[in-house]
């Protein structure tokens, strides 16, 4: 019986330490590729030339340009996202009547879970063409349209991540504003949205990182020319969709071309890495402000 | 304008636009769905669910990619749920308040907002290159169950979280040992929480598109595959392959298949609200 008891346990430990051994996949995947890749490559310049060309021949490795295109398409997204999730976030907590915030916030919560691949095709085929007609000089793929849907995609993750944050600030604070005589407008932007800013500040990063590593949008319609450049207009690559497009075709393993795509990842995975932390550590630091 | 009457003003704009920005999101949605209805309504018929692909748009159709996705489905299923399920009833149940069991909390979190794109890269790195199975259904199934193992963990331990510790309580004063009281007592009433979490975690994977690209998935799979070891397409994979060709017929097709994809992500969501709803009224 004891023994039985030991073994379970034991096993249910081993399920447990799958998830360190991602981890430790993971970095040791990146890490290796990559080890090789700055073998060939000098590292300064992967991080400063502003040409990345490995599938041409004359072959270049700067990885700014993609870097410029991930920035460009999270910044659109964010600029979309953010005064839109956030107003929605106050509407829903302040103004809305109990019954509607109960039934859209789940309706809001179902655009995060239709596939990417789905918002890339309704990029390319509608919101694109749609754009074209109010701005004729935007190209077939261009990082405007990718970037907006992205934003509509990350409208949830703000809105309802936001929303828990402001629920969970204590409702005394919130009646002492308005036995003030606050409007609810005062309320929200003096009382609760400075009472709720740790929380809030998480969800607007973990949108951040979610928009960097998105793929499929971009993959199918910000187009494939990786260029340093801050033009929302014209074909961009970002890193998600350089890795997709490596990976689409067959580069062999142990070709510059196949190690270019953990170097990449490795970027990226240091840029979400990074952004996760400073999340984590907000949201231990300043969890138990009101406990 | 006297200050409240302008306070009052601000108020009741900020109203409207809080509204017309929520109504906007629904709006989209709407827009979203009926575009890909009005593409692709047409296109969805029994031919289309039971054709191969083909080179020629009016001809092709999704059958080797829904074998695919369900084949991945189940062998996610197998990989991730018990690995999951466990993991998380061993740090809810079994793991002490100490550094390690802190880290693998840390290391969970962090493993949720790792982009499914590098879920590929250790696919790839691992799965297809250093076990050589290649790109097969099982490099690409192993690397989903990976990916969703965070949020099946999560939602596992919140539903053992809000089992009453009466329960447990009067379990161990019948004498029933630790494992007894897991099986018999706290999975049986945390039931409805993990299968919520299951279902959403699934709906997610079958969603994915980028980690199986990187792993090896094709968009041009002439037959359903037989084993495990043999390659495979998926619907999203069919969708983004059918979006990327110039030809028009093909985004028709596309169109078609992402109906298929929506209904199938759509009909998990909801049964997973469904199984939320009726297990939280049972533990009130």
């Amino acid at each position: 019986m004891k023994i039985k008891e030991k073994i379970i346990e034991i096993l249910l430990k081993l399920c447990a330490s799958i998830t360190i051994l991602t981890t430790i996949g993971i970095i040791g995947v990146l890490l290796f590729e990559s080890i090789t890749f700055f073998k060939n490559i000098s590292i300064i310049e992967f991080l400063t030339d502003t040409r990345w060309t490995p599938l041409f021949s004359e072959k270049h490795f700067g990885i700014l340009a993609l870097v410029s295109g991930t920035f460009l398409t999270s910044a659109i997204a964010i600029v979309v996202a953010l005064p839109v999730g956030l107003t929605i976030a106050i509407y829903l907590n302040m103004y809305a009547p109990k019954s509607f915030r109960k039934t859209l916030k789940p309706i809001l919560e179902i655009l995060a879970a239709v596939p990417t691949v789905v918002y890339g095709f309704f990029a390319l085929t509608i919101v694109t063409p749609f754009l074209q007609t109010i701005y004729p000089g935007l190209e077939t793929f261009n990082s405007l349209s990718a970037g907006i849907v992205m934003g509509i995609m990350i409208i949830p993750f703000i809105s309802s991540l936001s929303e828990d944050a402001l629920y969970a600030v204590p409702k005394s604070l919130k009646l002492a504003a308005f036995g003030m005589g606050s409007t609810r407008f005062q309320t929200a932007f003096k009382v609760m949205i400075p009472a709720a800013s740790s929380g809030i500040i998480v969800s607007i990063i973990l949108a951040i990182s979610r928009a960097i590593g998105e793929t499929m949008i971009v993959a199918i319609a910000a187009g494939q020319q990786a260029q340093f450049t801050l033009n929302p207009s014209i074909p961009i690559q970002t890193i998600t969709s350089y890795i997709v497009q490596v990976s689409s075709g067959d580069a062999p393993q142990g070709s510059i071309e196949y190690q270019t795509i953990f170097a990449a990842g490795l970027t990226l995975f240091l840029f979400t890495f990074t952004l996760n932390s400073i999340s984590f550590w907000i949201k231990k630091k300043f969890q138990e402000k009101y406990e | 304008m006297s200050n409240l009457k302008k306070n009052r003003f601000i108020d009741q704009a900020f109203n409207v636009l809080g509204m017309l920005f929520t109504f906007s999101g629904i709006l989209i949605l709407v827009i979203l769905i009926y575009n890909i209805l009005r593409v692709g309504f047409t296109r969805v018929s029994w031919d289309f669910l039971t054709s191969l692909p083909s080179r020629r748009p009016e001809e092709t159709g999704i059958y080797t990619a829904i074998i695919g996705t369900l084949d991945v489905m189940l062998l996610t299923i197998i990989f991730a749920i018990p690995i999951g399920v466990g993991a998380g009833i061993y740090l809810e149940e079994y793991a002490k308040k100490s550094k390690m069991s802190s880290m693998l909390e840390i290391n969970i979190s962090n493993l949720a907002g790792i982009p499914s794109i590098i879920y590929g890269l250790l696919g790839l790195g691992i799965f297809v290159r250093f076990f050589n199975f290649g790109g097969s259904l099982l490099s690409g199934s192993l690397t989903l169950s990976l990916l969703i193992l965070p949020i099946i963990i999560v939602a596992t331990r919140e539903a053992i979280k809000a089992v009453p510790s009466s329960l447990k309580e009067a379990s161990f004063a019948l004498g029933a040992s630790k494992w007894q009281t897991i099986i018999n007592v706290v999975l049986p009433s945390s039931f409805g929480g993990i299968l919520t979490g299951v279902i959403l975690s699934l709906s997610r994977a079958i969603g994915e598109t980028a980690p199986l690209i990187v792993v090896g998935a094709l968009a041009y799979v002439p037959f359903v595959p037989h084993s495990i070891f043999d390659t495979f397409s998926v619907l999203p994979m069919q969708i983004f392959n059918w979006t990327s060709r110039p030809q028009p017929g093909f985004a028709i097709a596309a169109a078609g298949a992402i109906i298929i994809l929506l209904l199938i992500t759509f009909i998990m969501n909801g049964i997973a609200v469904y199984f939320r709803n009726k297990w939280q009224k049972k533990l009130q």
